[in-house]
Formats: C-alpha cells, structure tokens, sequence
C-alpha cells in the first residue's frame, strides 16, 4: 500500500499514520504533542496539519491514519500561514528571556519559530504569571514556559502511572501542575524525570547542579572526584561516528573529566558489582530463611519513591541494599581518602547519572555531592570549551574502583539488575554459572516474567520495564514470585530521565546495543568474578551482609504516603492501601 | 514500547465515573471543596490527587472557598447581554462593594456570573438564593436587596429563609 | 400522580403487572383490554383515559410553571392560588405544567371545567392573580382580561379564539411541543393518556433494529444539536459496529446562550425523550443510556428523575421491557458548567470522569464513544422527534419541512422582539416568517437590526437578508448555522463590535484549553475587540494597534478556523467573521473614529461636566471609580476624557443633572 506526500510515493504499514510516513521519508512536519511512547496522540498542539486531497479541512498528520491512495501535502501556502499563525500565539504567551534558558539551544519551540519565521511581538496582551516551582531537589518547573502540550501528562499518567501532575484549570488558564497549585515535593512525584526528558521548552527541568561544580572545581581545598554511571558512555558513544565500546567511551570520559579538574574518575559499575554481591547475597538469604518473598531490587531511586509515598506496604519487599551510586558514595568516601592519602582533604564527589532521582537520593542519602544527568554532564563540557565527541584522549579509571563485569554493565538496561544477579545467585548457590544471554530478561517488553532454575529450585522472576507496569505486574502478574527488578523509566537506565532530550524508542534500542556489546565483550562475566571486588571484601568488608557492609552498603526505608499532598484544611492520612494487589 | 502501555488505567475506570457526581454531592453538602475532600475522594477512587484537582477546576460549577449568605447568579447569556444584563453587574458590584472575587465587602453576598440560565425569553434574569427573577431593572433589583437586608436586619438568625419577594411586591 | 391509574389493572381478569412484561401493555392501555374481552372493563378504561386527559374530575388549573414560567413568578402564583382554594374550599385540583412556549404572555393559566371546557389565559403574576380567581370563582366572569384562548370544542366560547389560531401559534407547527404546556409533566399516565410509548411499543415488539434504523434514515431527521448529522445514518454505524456493550446519549447540555429548547422540552414532556430515547437504544442494541444534562437546569433534572422512576416502576424501563427482551436502563448525569461539554467527544470525557476535554475524530463515537464502545448521541430535540416518525410514518415527517428540509425546528425566540418564547416552525421557513410574523418585529419604535442564530458558534444575520430560509446549507453561506436554535433578535440599540466581544469573551472563558489555536488565538481575538470598544489612550502605539488589530482578527480568525481540535473552536470566530462581513462600517466607526455608533461601548462613551450648573458638591468626584474628575470643592468640575471608563456612575450621583453624555 502506498501514499503520496509531496508527490513523492511512500510505502506504509496498515495503521501508520501520516506523521510516521513522513518523518521516516526525511519530510519534516512539525509537531510538539505527540510522543512515540505514547499510542494514543493528544493532537492539542495542531501543528502537524496537513492537507489531503478531497478534502476541505486540515488534517493533524499525528492522528491521520493512512490510507492506500491517500494524497497529502505537507508545506503548502496556507499550512505555512496556519502553523506560523500557532507558534506567533505561543509566543506571545511565553517569556522572552531565550537568553537566559537552560534550553537555549535545545528549545523546539525556538526551533519552530526560527523554522516557520516567527514575526517578533505580534500580538499583545495577557501572559502567564505563574510562580516558578523549585520546591524539589530533583525537578524544577517554570510553568510560564510551559506550551502545554501534554507530553509531560502523557509520561506521567499513562507510560508511568504515577500523576503527580495534570492539567489544571480551564481554557486561557489552563496549567500542568501537582493538584492544589503545590510544589513537585509534595506531588507524590518520584522524580523518574521522564517529563523532563520529554518536555520541549524550559518548563521542566533537573534542579541543575552545574554551577555548584564548576565553583567546586575551581575550590584549591577541595578534592573533585567522579562517578560514572554504565548508560551515560553507552549514550555518549553513539555521538560519536563509530561508536567506541563502553569501556574505551568511559576512558574517554576520565580524561575530559580530568583535563577540566576532576582529580579522579571511578566506575560506578564497580560498585553495581558490589551490589550483586550484597543483594544476591540477600535473595539467597531470604529464600533459603523463609523472608519476605517476591524481593523487589533497589537500584532505581524513582522506584524507591514510588513505594515508599504510593505503596508502603511494599516495603518489607524491597531488598535493603543501596543503590550502586550510594555504595560507590559510601565506599569512596570511606575507602579513598585513605587510600590516595587525602585524609586531610575535603573530598567533594559528583555522580555523573542518567537520571533525575538520584538528585534526591543524593540529598536524602549523603555520600554523593552532586549529581549531574547526562545532559549537565553537555553543560559541563560547554562550560570548560570541551568537544567532547571529538575528544580522543583516553586515562584509565582510578583505582581502586575501576574494575567491573559485563553483568555490572547491563545495569544500565531493564532486565539487566536481575541477569547480573542471576548469575551470581546461581554461583553462590553452588550451581554452575550461566553464560548465555538471559533474553527472557532483556528487551523492551514492558513486563517480563519467566522461570529460571538454580540447582533443584525453580526460581519465578519477573522484570518490570517503567514505572507504569508495577500495577500490570501486581495486579496481572504470578502470584508466587521469588524475585522482581522493577527500573523506573521505561529501557531501564538507558532512557533515564537525565538522558538527553529527544530520546526517542529507536535510540533505546541503540543503547541497550552497546551495554549487551559491552557485556558480550567483557572478561569478566559475573560479580562474584570481580578480583578487585573480590579484594575489597578481604581487606575491608568481610563477606556481604557482614558488619561493615551493613554500616556502609544497606539501608532502610521510610512510609512517606502521609506527606503527598497533605492537604491544607486538616490533617489526612493517605496510610497504605490494603495490599490487595501484593503478592503474599 | 510493546503494546497499550494503559493498562493499568483499565480496573479503575468504572469508579472514575462516579467522580464528578461526587464532588457535586460535597459541594452540595459542604458548599464548596475542601482539599480535605478532594485527597479523600482521590484515595477512594484510586485516582491521583492531581488529576482530581485537574477535574475540579476544569468545571465551572466546583468552588474551592465558601460562598456568603446570599448568592446572586447573574445570566451573561445572549439575551440577557442584549438586555444589558451588565448594567445590573455593574449595579450590584457599586452597591455590595464586590471584592475582586465576587463576595461583597461586608461577606454577606457572592455575586457570580453564570452560563446562560435558559430563561432567555425574560431576559435579563438573575438568580437570588435559587430562585429566578426575570425582566429585572435596576429599581427591581435594589427592591430585592432591600427586601433582604430589611428581613436580615429584623431576624438575623434565620437569613435565607423566606423568599423576599413578599417584601418587593408589597 | 405518582401512582399509575392506567397501569393498574381493570379487574381480576386482568393480567398486566410490571412484573409480567407483555408486548401488548401500552394497546391495551391506550385501546383496550385486549387480555379480555369485557364491555365494562373497556368502558371503565376509556373513563380512566379520559379523566387521565382532563387532569382529574371536576375544575383543575393548569399552571405554567417551567423554569420561565417561575422566574415570572409561577410558584407565587400557585401558592397564593392553593391558599385561596383552601381557603374558600374551592374543589379545584392545582396542576403544574410546563412552558407552552410563549414565554412573553407567561404566567399563562388554564382553566379546565368538569365539562370538559379549556380555556387560556395569560399574563398573571403574584399581584394580580387574586383579581383572576376572583373573576372565575366568585363572579363566574370566564371572559376577563386575561383570557387568551380556547382549547377545543368550548360551546359557549365559539367566538374566543383557539389558542392554535392565535398570531404567535398559528404559523407554528408543534409536533415536538405539541404536549408541552398541556400535560402533567410529572404523571407518566398523564403521558400515555396522549399516546406515549405506543410508537415505542410498536418499534420494541413488531420491529427489527435495522427496520427502525431505516425508517429514521428515510425520514430525513438531522441532528437538531447543530451539526445537523444524519440521525439514521449514526445510529445504522452503531448498529453495525459489533460489540458486547453500546451506549446511548441523550445531550441535553443546552449550553448555547439564547437557547432553552431542549430545557422546555424536558420540563414540558420528559416521557417524550425517554421514549425517543428507548426507541434510539433499541435501534442500536444499546442497554445503557445516559442523559447528560447541564447543572443549570435543575428542574429539567427533576423532571427527568421523576419520569425515569415511573418508567421503571411501570416496566418501560428495566429488564424485558414490553417482553421485548430489550433491557434499557437511563442514568443521568449532571453537568459541572462547561460549555465544550456539548461537544460529542467531551461528553465522554466528562462522563467517565475527566475534564471535558474533546479528542480527535476519527474514530467517531459511534464507532468507539463512551468506555471505548459504540456510542450514539443524540440531541434532546432529535430524540423527541423520534416517536413522531414511528409513528406516522417517514413520509409524514418529510412533509413537514419545506422544500428539501424534513421536521419541524424548535427555536428560542428572545432578545429585542415583541413576542418572546418558543416557536416551532417547518424546517426551511424563512427566518424573517419568525422574527416578523411570529416575533412580531421589533418593539415599538425600534427596528431590527440582525439575528443572531446559532449561538457563539453562529453569526448575525442583518435585516435585509432574513429572507434565507432556516436550511442548513443556506444559513452556512451566510456564515451563521442552524445551531441547536437559538435566535437573538437586536434592534439598532445594539452595537455588533460589543456583540462580536460579547461572544469572543464567552468562548475564551468556554474554550477547554486543550488546542493551541482556540486557547490562545481566542484571548486574543477577545484582546483585540475589547480594544477596539475602548478609546486608545495616549501613545500613538495604542491607536497603531487598534489598526492592526483588525488585520489580526481575519488571520487569527482564519487560523482557529481551520486548525482548531473541535468543532467549538473551529466556529469560534463565526460571530467576529459575520459582523465583519455585514456590519463592516460599525468597526471602522469605533477604529477611525472612537466612535461607537449604538452608544453601547462605556469605553467610547464622552460624558461633560457643564460648568454652568455644577456647584462643587464633590458627588460625582466620590463615585468615580477611575478618578477621571477634577475639580476643587464649591468650584466647578471637570473629567479628564482618557481616564474617563464611561460608566455613568458619575451622571447618578449628580444632584443638578450637570453631567451629560456627549458622544
């Protein structure tokens, strides 16, 4: 079956629409509404009109599915006119401090008029006057830059089922925003960040650490140190023309961070090594004791807040491990100071993260300084004159937190907490340890269940892929799992909400390439095979879940759900649902 | 992305349903919406507190503040525009001294404009404590509210109680 | 009458329960018994029917008391009626009907004696209704100055005119009104002593779907919510799209300011709709039927309450109606005061619970509506056609138009016109038979300037072009619509640019915010005409904006036209682009020179102080609420014209009428 767009005749599927023809034959039709995570489009911005031949009215190309025959045109006269007349209507409605914007520069709705030739000031009148939200340690919002276009209610509701935001009042007033005009912090938000991620304009943003590490670079008493997160040089490198491995990207990575004044660069998968060790440990422990069952993972800090302000009862479930950032806090601060002899030094570390959550996480936690995502980490470089897709210097990761597996690097995808634990599991368990790929575990597939057996034990695991799917899991899922990793961002990681904007499925699947690359070209395969791991328990921890790991590697959680949106009038309490969803 | 990643929002729909005719019953019993109410009816229905505030807001009919004794609704429907039913808007705002809300100075009154009542054939018309007044002027008007602040000043415990109409046809 | 006589068996013999449904219910009701054959039973039926019809033995007042009716003091009408009756001892029944249209005249009375005599009359009000029951109680004066008409035979009245023959009846043609101010509203017998739920019956019992589907298709019905889709043609999709449940909509969310013909209908005839809507439900397979109904009709809700219990009492509602095995139940649900909630897909949203947002079309609800299932909604006045055609047949109802046109329309006739109220009249009547011949023109020593028909989503038609017929087609050529049938009528006190900014403010304070064009452009339209009905203060930027305000309008109203998401949006500008186009000079007098030529623009107003008489008193400087008055105590004032709002205050409080308006 075939259309025509622009004379040009293009091939499609039954149920394509429109818009998907003509963004995969190169033909651009603006659009700021609709998402491809989402299934169902909002048409609200109306930008993506398009005329179709026997037909009097426009069309939005987001919703038109296409049809054998079908004659579109996409840039006429009066399309022009209608979508200049839209974007000059938007910006009479939105600050014009461009300047000054985080999103200078990645702006679409800046984009769009420069595109469609804008005309400055055309019409006057009436503008937003919201109060900015900086309530949060994680997420800002300016509401007065919001287009509202929806991508971000879109995220929020139906790809992450969490709705701490919606449209609120009506028409002209219309805004996003948590219920009662609150801040972020009361929300319920568990800071995934996945409408920042998405969000076209400066409305939403991370609260930018950026600023507060180039003053501390530039701080002669302070010590700088790094951690690198396994999905940012799987990101970083697909920048690149041919993309290095994660291994050579990560050293890539020490030596930019070096030149601009980072004294060292560690390896955050080093600590997710450490991480299996503890947490398998644990699943063992629970398994074999009679503990609680099924063991949710918690590596994923959106995922923490969501249990403990929506599902306390989950509580009890979740494993007491911290997450690898917050190991590699905690091991850094205690360990390296001693070890590179800067005992009498203020040591100031900064986790280079994917993610938005672990801003909070941060905060609540300790260890860790500053957070910066993936796209402060373009600031960064910006900031210091680094182009950084041409760099080609390469260090080697500092000791003694360098060294980590291919199941460490699959931390950065869904599915790959529970392959990597997996195969120590099944080590520590005295049974052989498994080699192939787990791709029960891997994909994008939103929830995952499958069985695996350890020795005589038939063990039911599942992967939750975003936030979205723990209702599908609990309400839909098997009732007698043992073990579930639930990633709070759809792709785990790897579409983290720190990840650069734009991020579209098909950049997923690239991603999740070069992690499964990085794990396929590993020496080493499983965590327990770690030496330096290995060496760390001998000389300083013990063994896991000993002493000295419970101190620096475990934590405890806390039942938030009374604060989200406490009300102003009395005193409620939210108080845990009935579990009736939670399995045992 | 797999497939319909809405699932979750299917078991809940059912109770969604009910959600506006329950914040119509608050109001109804209440006089307005408290957050209290709307956290409580957001856990109800498994429905986050956002989007029941999203629900609220989005209707004209939903008040997040207590209204005065007396409610004046007036019509700012077509005919009642033609029949310069801003006049008695202009009028009432002069006389009751309405804050940028509606409420008069002294919170005895709530003025609001409202939708087209239907009444058009009357034109203009408002609302006093529930009951229509149609083919009002000014002078009609000021009747009215003599009547009320007459009833209101001899039994001040019981306002709202009796139309005042007795007292304007009198 | 809460209880049902006609429902009630005749004798032992008799075997009709709600509990039993039987196919022929509403024949033996209506023309029976047909379960036995018994003389005194049929005699003792057709007594029934007949009191049923007369409101009950002996004298009954038929009050019009529908929401119009109250507001022009109804409800203190009947009260002071029940305390003269009781007083007295009267033994005359009090019954409560709806609007019989002709709102003007109300509160319109009906006297019914034990004979059978109806006669009208109207004009009543709390203060002269004593006068009234004197004249008919005490004195026997039937003739008296209120009189208006006869129903019927009425020997001894043969030269009071019928009420079809008097000028605001007799060039309307009422089908759907036809019971409407005449039956009890509240009394489901009161209904079927006029023929209620027979066509329903029929169509229930001797029908297929896809026959009822035809028939209405055959018809000619459109949608009478002001699209104007065909009726038949929607319900045919729904019937063929397979699914395991569909729904009905009624839409009564009335929300076109100038429009309460579907708020009549309700409070006049609720069987009607529940019959129309039991019929449409069938011809679809649809066994969940919703009505949503604007909050600001409360009675109509009542009403509605009211008429749905009965109907399920009496087993016209419920499982198995008729022993059909069509089950049918009506949920009503109340609008919150959102205008989009008119629109198809916002309904939905709105019912399941969200904001009444629209959503794109396709897929159309009738193919995936409410829940994701076929769903056809209809208008009020679309389902109260519905009987009608069942009943007498497709051909009938197209005879009823003019020309190409099917049915009657229901208009809601206000504004500036002598006879306000409701008119039914043939589709494709010529709107000036309506305003003229039935409105009466315009009030004493005024002429008429336009019509606006179709609500904000319509446009005003000037006088000389009211000879287009009320056809779909020829009102969109004229840029107005046929709307759901509001008609507003302006004289020359009206000024168009403040009619156009009128409608601009009620669709910006409407729109749902959800599509760019309409959120922002319609602010802006708004913006810019309230410029325009303001004297530029100042800058010369001011007046340079005026000027480019006008460009503005025909883009941004060009733009939401073509762009927006639904159809409120994509007819927001109708009003702004008909003024344009007919009254093109009444802009051009406010931009080039401040002037607005209806007096109507406070913010064009001039007002003069006149030095001569003013004595200082400081009355008007008090009350000026933009401080635009100068002027020492006991020494003559003056306004400072820019700051001047033009609101008159000032012009009040002067004790020696030294203020005058001068331009």
């Amino acid at each position: 079956m075939s259309i025509v767009i622009n004379g040009r005749e293009l091939q499609f599927r039954p149920g394509e629409t429109v818009l998907q023809i003509a963004c995969r034959a190169g033909i651009k039709i603006p659009h700021l509404c609709s998402l491809d995570w989402s299934p169902s489009p909002s048409a609200s911005c109306r930008l993506c009109v398009v005329e179709v031949e026997g037909s009097p009215k426009l069309q939005t190309s987001c919703t038109l599915i296409a049809s054998d025959g079908m004659v579109v045109h996409t840039h006429t006269p009066r399309i022009l006119k209608a979508r200049r007349t839209i974007v000059e209507l938007m910006v009479a409605n939105h600050p014009p401090d461009c300047l000054g914007c985080h999103r200078a520069g990645t702006c679409e709705l800046a984009d769009l008029a420069r595109e469609l030739g804008v005309r400055p000031r055309q019409y006057v009148g009436i503008k937003k006057d919201h109060p900015l939200d900086i309530s949060s340690s994680a997420i800002w919002r300016d509401p007065n830059k919001c287009v509202l276009c929806g991508r971000c209610v879109t995220m929020c509701h139906q790809i992450q089922g969490v709705g701490a935001i919606d449209y609120i009042d009506r028409g002209f007033r219309t805004q996003v925003g948590p219920g009662f005009y609150k801040g972020i912090n009361v929300s319920g938000c568990t800071y995934c960040g996945q409408c920042v991620r998405v969000c076209p304009t400066g409305a939403l943003m991370e609260h930018s650490h950026v600023d507060a590490v180039v003053s501390e670079l530039g701080d002669p008493n302070t010590v700088v140190v790094a951690q690198v997160a396994p999905a940012v040089p799987a990101t970083l490198s697909l920048g690149r023309s041919k993309p290095p491995t994660v291994p050579v990207m990560l050293e890539h990575l020490a030596a930019a961070l070096k030149q601009i004044g980072f004294a060292a660069v560690f390896d955050t998968a080093f600590s997710a090594d450490v991480t299996i060790m503890e947490e398998a440990t644990e699943f063992l422990g629970r398994l074999q004791g009679g503990g609680v069952l099924p063991m949710f993972t918690s590596c994923s800090p959106a995922w923490i807040n969501y249990v403990e302000l929506h599902r306390p009862d989950l509580i009890p479930h979740l494993s007491t491990c911290k997450s690898p950032q917050q190991m590699a806090g905690a091991l850094i601060k205690e360990i390296y100071p001693k070890y590179a002899g800067l005992e009498d030094k203020r040591i100031v570390l900064v986790s280079i993260m994917p993610c938005t959550a672990k801003k909070y996480e941060a905060e609540d936690l300790g260890d860790v300084d500053y957070v910066l995502t993936t796209r402060e980490l373009t600031t960064l470089w910006d900031r210091f004159g680094i182009d950084f897709n041409k760099f080609e210097d390469r260090l080697p990761l500092d000791p003694p937190f360098a060294e980590a597996t291919g199941a460490a690097r699959l931390f950065a995808s869904t599915g790959g907490v529970m392959e990597a634990a997996v195969r120590t599991a099944a080590s520590l368990a005295g049974a052989e340890t498994p080699t192939a790929p787990l791709n029960e575990a891997r994909g994008l597939d939103e929830v995952k269940c499958f069985t695996f057996d350890v020795g005589d034990t038939t063990l039911n695991l599942a992967v939750v892929n975003g936030l979205g799917q723990v209702r599908t899991l609990l309400e839909e899922g098997p009732a007698d799992l043992h073990f579930v990793e639930v990633m709070s961002c759809p792709g785990g990681c790897a579409g983290g909400g720190g990840q650069p904007y734009g991020t579209e499925a098909a950049d997923l699947h690239r991603r999740l390439d070069r992690i499964y690359d990085a794990d396929a070209h590993a020496e080493v395969h499983s965590s327990h095979e770690n030496q330096s791991v290995a060496a760390l328990y001998e000389q300083y921890l013990g063994q896991p879940l000993g002493e000295v790991s419970h101190r620096l590697l475990h934590r405890t959680y806390t039942d938030r759900s009374s604060g989200v949106l406490a009300n102003d009038d009395a005193q409620t309490k939210r108080g845990a649902r009935a579990g009736a969803g939670a399995p045992h | 992305m797999s497939s319909a990643p809405a699932t979750l929002a299917q078991p809940a729909e059912l109770s969604r349903e009910q959600l506006i005719p329950l914040l119509q019953e608050v109001q109804a019993k209440d006089g307005y919406l408290s957050q209290t109410a709307m956290t409580e009816l957001a856990q109800a229905l498994d429905t986050p507190v956002a989007s029941v505030y999203g629900v609220a807001t989005f209707y004209n009919q939903f008040r997040f503040a207590p209204l005065g004794e007396h409610v004046i609704e007036v019509c700012r429907g077509t005919a009642c525009h033609v029949k310069q039913s801003l006049t008695l808007y202009q009028h009432l705002e002069r006389r009751l001294k309405l804050r940028p809300d509606g409420n008069s100075a002294d919170g005895r009154f709530s003025v609001l404009s409202v939708a087209c009542v239907g009444a058009c054939s009357i034109a203009p018309v408002i609302k006093l404590d529930g009951e229509f007044y149609g083919h009002l002027t000014v002078e009609k008007l000021d009747a009215l509210l003599d009547g009320i602040d007459k009833h209101d000043t001899e039994s001040p415990t019981e306002p709202n109680q009796e139309q005042p109409t007795e007292a304007s046809h009198s | 009458m809460n209880r049902s006589v006609l429902i009630e068996p005749c004798c032992s013999l008799c075997t009709h329960s709600p509990g039993r449904p039987c196919p022929d219910l509403i024949t033996c009701i209506q023309e029976g018994p047909l379960c036995h054959d018994d003389d005194t039973c049929r005699t003792l039926r057709a007594e029934r029917l007949e009191t049923v019809r007369r409101g009950g033995d002996g004298t009954v007042l038929f009050v019009g008391a529908g929401t119009c009716g109250r507001a022009n003091g109804a409800l203190h009408v009947i009260a002071k009626t029940k305390s003269y009756l009781e007083e007295r001892s009267v033994p005359a029944r009090l019954v409560e009907v709806g609007c019989v249209g002709f709102c003007q005249r109300e509160v319109f009375v009906d006297l019914q004696k034990g004979d059978g005599l109806r006669l009208s009359y109207c004009d009543l009000t709390p203060d002269n209704v004593d006068e009234f029951l004197e004249a008919v109680f005490e004195k026997n004066e039937l003739r008296n100055r209120f009189l208006y008409g006869r129903y019927g035979e009425a020997p001894g009245y043969e030269d009071v005119p019928l009420v079809a023959d008097t000028p605001f009846f007799s060039r309307q043609t009422r089908v759907v009104l036809e019971n409407c101010g005449l039956i009890d509203p509240a009394s489901l017998d009161s209904a079927l002593a006029a023929g209620a739920f027979a066509a329903a019956a029929r169509a229930l019992t001797t029908m297929t779907r896809e026959e009822v589907c035809d028939m209405v298709a055959e018809s000619g019905l459109r949608g009478r919510g002001g699209a104007g889709f065909p009726t038949g043609q929607k319900w045919k999709v729904a019937l063929n799209t397979a699914a395991h449940q569909k729904y009905l909509i009624c839409n009564a969310d009335e929300g076109d300011p100038g429009a309460f013909m579907d708020r009549a209908i309700l409070e006049g005839d609720p069987f009607r709709i529940i019959e129309g809507m039991l019929i449409a439900a069938y011809a679809i397979g649809a066994t969940k039927a919703y009505v949503y109904c604007r909050a600001e009709y409360p009675l109509a809700i009542a009403r509605l309450q009211g008429a749905i219990a009965q109907c399920r009492k009496a087993g016209l509602l419920g499982a198995n109606i008729l022993g059909s095995l069509t089950d049918l139940d009506i949920v009503i649900k109340q609008g919150a005061g959102a205008f989009v909630c008119g629109e198809e897909t916002a309904i939905l949203a709105s019912i399941e619970g969200g904001r009444g947002m629209p959503r794109p079309r396709p897929p159309y609800p009738a193919v995936a509506g409410l829940h994701g299932m076929p769903t056809v909604l209809n208008n009020v006045e679309t389902l109260a056609n519905v009987s009608g055609i069942l009943r007498n047949g497709p051909a009938w109802f197209r005879d009823l138009g003019l020309g190409e046109a099917a049915g009657t329309k229901v208009f809601a006739l206000s504004g500036r016109v002598r006879n306000t109220g409701l008119v039914e009249v043939p589709v494709g009547i010529p709107l000036r038979e309506i305003v003229y011949g039935i409105g009466g023109g315009a009030p004493e020593g005024h002429q008429i300037k336009a019509v606006q028909i179709g609500g904000p989503s319509g446009g005003c038609i000037p006088d000389e072009y009211l000879d287009v017929p009320t056809d779909y087609g020829k009102l969109q050529e004229l840029g107005a619509m046929m709307g759901s049938g509001g008609m507003v009528v302006m004289d020359e006190r009206s000024c168009m640019v403040d009619v156009a900014r009128y409608f601009m403010e009620f669709i910006r304070n409407e729109s749902c915010g959800k599509c760019t064009p309409c959120r922002e452009g319609t602010t802006r339209m708004y913006e810019i005409l309230t410029a325009l009905t303001k004297r530029p203060v100042g800058e010369e930027i001011q007046r340079l904006e005026r000027f480019r305000g006008l460009l503005h309008l025909e883009e941004l109203a060009a733009t939401i036209k073509e762009t927006s998401l639904c159809g409120l949006g994509q007819s927001a500008a109708n009003p702004v682009l008909s003024t344009l186009r007919f009254f093109r000079d009444e802009y051009e007098a406010h931009i080039l020179e401040d002037r607005c030529p209806a007096g109507v623009c406070q913010g064009l107003r001039t007002y003069a102080i006149d030095t001569a008489t003013c004595v200082g008193c400081m009355a008007c400087k008090k009350v000026c609420p933009a401080g635009a008055i100068l002027g020492e105590r006991k020494s003559a004032h003056y306004i400072i014209v820019d700051r001047c709002l033009g609101c008159g205050a000032c012009v009040d409080a002067c004790p020696k009428q030294s203020i005058t308006l001068v331009a």
